[in-house]
């Protein structure tokens, strides 16, 4: 079988660390696609199918995965043991937690207005917080304690299914 | 530009050991069959030379007219005469916005809409299977002989029914489908590959019933799709229609009986296509009551009663830049495709959101058929100067299951590069709970029942544990024709349910196989002397494949490994000089066994070499 027990990172041949070569992924990505993709074994036995595409499927889930830096950073912590974002263990802090509190409502209103550059706005606030929680990621990843990075994990979570639903809301506005 | 040739029929038939190999356009409104010969990509006519065939399809007192003969006789027999069945594929009554709009009578079927005619209830399904079907007679005497692969192309936005209907209707037509592929990608690779083009592209395609469009990027011969979007109950028939609405109040006309309806509607998309040049059409129709009907519309009329359609091709536009993030700018060209974007509307609309003209260098009608064609011929194994690209597409819409509250949880997120494997945990929620219910459903809506049903199958057996400790695995499975197959496993005990989905709109391999059964009865073909041929190029082709892999990877086996190997290739080949179609295909599995573990370890192989650098083109 094709060797599933490698991690993300060895798959496309990079280096175990938050900050990577993200053309280097990419070229990477299509050369493993290039050879795995059910394309190249349209003429191929069943079992020859069924191989293409799971490896096809797995070398598309690692390449999400790595592309994505929140995703990319959880991996990280998961190769480590630990699950930053378990349903078990949800905390926050508090101020983080209050403004994101306020932006929801500040979009509710935005979207109840149909004022799509309030929107835009806070859309560009979350981006811009995510931003500087990944500036120094590999710093917080790569020390003793694995608390803080754990709780920025979570946060980067966070903000990024704000970014998803805001995203959404912005498309509803669209089929007005 | 030497793309679009057209061949004549029952020219030279293809080089020995060319696999023949398809790509069909199914459209809403005209289907074409086109191949590659020679390297080059060609349209395949009929014995009169005109490449498009209507979708229409007549059930007559003496037998099915499909094409040109059945769209003479939509206007005197319009109950029996099917137009824009494609419609119709994977939909229900209800799902039809408008279902007097058809002038032939639709009736509720299981799963999906069927139609009545003089020849009895027709499926979707069966009616595409009759338009196939003719494109697949005209290949083989263009070709000289069976098919041995076809690329059918889809709308991207089509849903997963709307997908498994038309992979059925090819199998009901006899047609060895080797892909669905979404058409906008079809169209970028017959654009890409004759310009070397690089650079994020959008393919805004219009056909007649449905719109999609398409975010690519292409880069060294990949072609990645980023994101699609689109309506596929939108086209070329509604303008067609809103003209005929038009027609009708501004003639004050009463309800008209299904001929003079199909009659105006015919006139009123003549009218329309002659606006693409003109700045004022005649409609005129003489009604069987006697009534005359004499109007004008004019360009600027059209393009009042036609606005609220040109906008609504809008927003999908949006949604997809948007799901690709990215904005108009970074759009490097736009490529138009389907004939419905001939309007100068739809140019005018699409030119000023991306703020540059469109490409309409290649044929809109014809662009997508080549493409499939272009994609078949390199499935099939036929090897080309240019043919080291790859195509890495997305699925349309999210896929999920219904959780508690009627709400649809996302496990498989739109846009997901297929083929795509992903898993979620659920857990029982009452002590003791011995079965689960599985919702599938796809759609961005929160609810269900704003969402599309998919199946709905049941995880049994699980034995007693309380609320919340059963561990229940759900394993959603895209594969690359975009269709999925759902597992669900509780990972303690290992009790297993498993499905493809094909069932609330589907037709089960069983119909399928009785309906083929059926119309070579009908046929007067041999359905028998059918399969066995269609068994030898399967035999062909795995023998081929194994000789192949052995050249190149031989040394992946041991001396007895092998041998195993080269008898279980020997008996395939003795087996395919008999007339035992069993026999044969018995032989066929046995080789398949024998080659299960070889295939393994050549894949890792090539994983192995394209992580050290070295593309070893040569191999499979």
């Amino acid at each position: 079988m094709i060797d599933f027990t490698r991690n993300h990172f060895e798959l496309f041949g990079l280096p175990l660390r938050f900050r990577i070569d993200v053309p280097a992924l990419r070229r990477a990505y299509r050369d493993l696609q290039r050879e795995v993709h059910p394309d190249r074994y349209a003429g191929g036995s069943e079992h020859e199918k069924r191989l293409a595409l799971q490896a096809s499927a797995r070398v598309n889930e690692a390449y999400r995965t790595l592309e994505d830096p929140v995703a990319r950073a959880e991996y990280l912590l998961q190769l480590a043991g630990i699950d930053a974002t378990a349903e078990t263990d949800t905390r926050l802090p508090i101020d983080f937690l209050t403004r994101q509190l306020e932006r929801r409502e500040a979009a509710d209103e935005a979207r109840s207005a149909h004022d799509e550059r309030a929107l835009a706005a806070i859309l560009d606030d979350v981006r811009r917080e995510s931003g500087a929680l990944l500036a120094d990621m590999e710093d917080v990843l790569a020390g003793n304690d694995r608390e803080p990075a754990r709780m920025r994990v979570r946060e980067l979570r966070f903000l990024a299914k704000l970014d998803d639903d805001l995203r959404e809301m912005q498309l509803a506005e669209l089929d007005r | 530009m030497t793309l679009f040739q057209i061949s004549e029929p029952g020219e030279s038939p293809l080089p020995h050991a060319t696999r023949r190999a398809v790509g069909i356009d199914l459209g809403t409104t005209n289907s074409l069959v086109a191949t590659v010969r020679n390297g080059s990509p060609v349209v395949l006519p009929d014995v009169e030379g005109r490449t498009l065939l209507p979708s229409v399809v007549h059930y007559g007192e003496r037998g099915v007219d499909v094409g040109h003969t059945a769209l003479a006789q939509a206007a005197s027999d319009p109950g029996n005469t099917i137009a824009s069945v494609k419609r119709l594929m994977g939909r229900g009554i209800a799902d039809l916005a408008d279902d007097r709009r058809y002038p032939y009578r639709l009736v509720e079927g299981e799963g999906m809409v069927r139609l009545a005619t003089r020849s009895g209830v027709k499926s979707p399904v069966e009616v595409s299977a009759e338009i196939l079907k003719v494109l697949r007679r005209r290949a083989e005497s263009s070709l000289g002989g069976t098919i041995d692969g076809a690329v059918v192309t889809v709308p991207a936005y089509f849903d997963d029914a709307q997908r498994q209907a038309t992979k059925d209707a090819a199998k009901l037509a006899g047609l060895p489908v080797l892909r669905l592929l979404n058409e906008p990608t079809a169209a970028a690779i017959a654009y890409g590959l004759d310009n070397a083009s690089e650079g994020t592209y959008a393919v805004f395609d219009l056909g007649g019933g449905t719109f999609d469009i398409s975010i690519l990027r292409l880069a060294r011969g990949v072609f990645e799709v980023l994101a699609t979007s689109g309506d596929s109950a939108l086209g070329g028939d509604d303008f067609d229609h809103r003209v005929f609405c038009w027609a009708i109040e501004e003639a004050g006309l009463p309800p008209l009986a299904a001929a003079d309806a199909r009659r105006l509607l015919t006139r009123s998309r003549e009218a329309k296509e002659m606006l693409t040049g003109h700045d004022s059409a005649p409609i005129a129709a003489a009604l069987s009551d006697g009534t005359r009907v004499d109007l004008t519309l004019t360009s600027t009329t059209f393009t009042t009663i036609t606005g609220t359609l040109v906008a609504k091709t809008l927003a999908p536009v949006k949604r997809a830049l948007r799901d690709a993030r990215l904005e108009p700018a970074d759009i490097k060209g736009v490529v138009l495709v389907g004939g419905a974007t001939r309007m100068p509307q739809i140019r005018r609309a699409v030119a000023e959101f991306f703020g540059q003209p469109p490409l309409t260098n290649l044929n809109p009608d014809e662009v997508v058929a080549v493409g499939a064609a272009i994609q078949a011929n390199k499935l099939a194994g036929n090897r080309e100067r240019d043919d080291d690209w790859l195509l890495l597409d997305v699925i349309p819409l999210s896929l999920g299951i219904e959780t508690m509250g009627g709400l649809a949880e996302k496990i498989v997120p739109r846009n997901s590069t297929i083929p795509v494997v992903r898993a979620q945990d659920f857990t029982t929620f009452k002590d003791g709970q011995t079965a689960m219910a599985l919702h599938v459903v796809q759609g961005e809506r929160e609810k269900v029942a704003d969402c599309r049903s998919l199946a709905r199958f049941e995880l049994r057996g699980i034995p007693p544990m309380v609320a919340g400790a059963a561990r229940i695995r759900v394993s959603f499975d895209v594969d690359a024709d975009g269709l999925l197959s759902v597992s669900a496993r509780e990972q303690t005990t290992g009790v297993e349910a498993s499905i493809v989905v094909k069932p609330s709109y589907g037709l089960t391999d069983t119909d399928i196989a009785r309906m083929l059964e059926e119309s070579f009865a009908h046929a007067a073909d041999d359905a028998g002397a059918r399969a066995l041929v269609e068994t030898r190029v399967e035999a062909e082709r795995i023998v081929g494949a194994t000789e192949s892999a052995l050249g190149a990877d031989g040394d992946l086996l041991d001396a007895e490994e092998r041998a195993v190997i080269e008898h279980a290739l020997a008996a395939v080949r003795g087996a395919a000089t008999g007339d035992d179609r069993r026999a044969l295909s018995a032989a066929i599995d046995a080789l398949n066994a024998a080659t299960a573990d070889f295939a393994a370890r050549r894949m890792n192989r090539s994983v192995a070499r394209a992580l050290s650098g070295r593309r070893v083109d040569a191999l499979g």
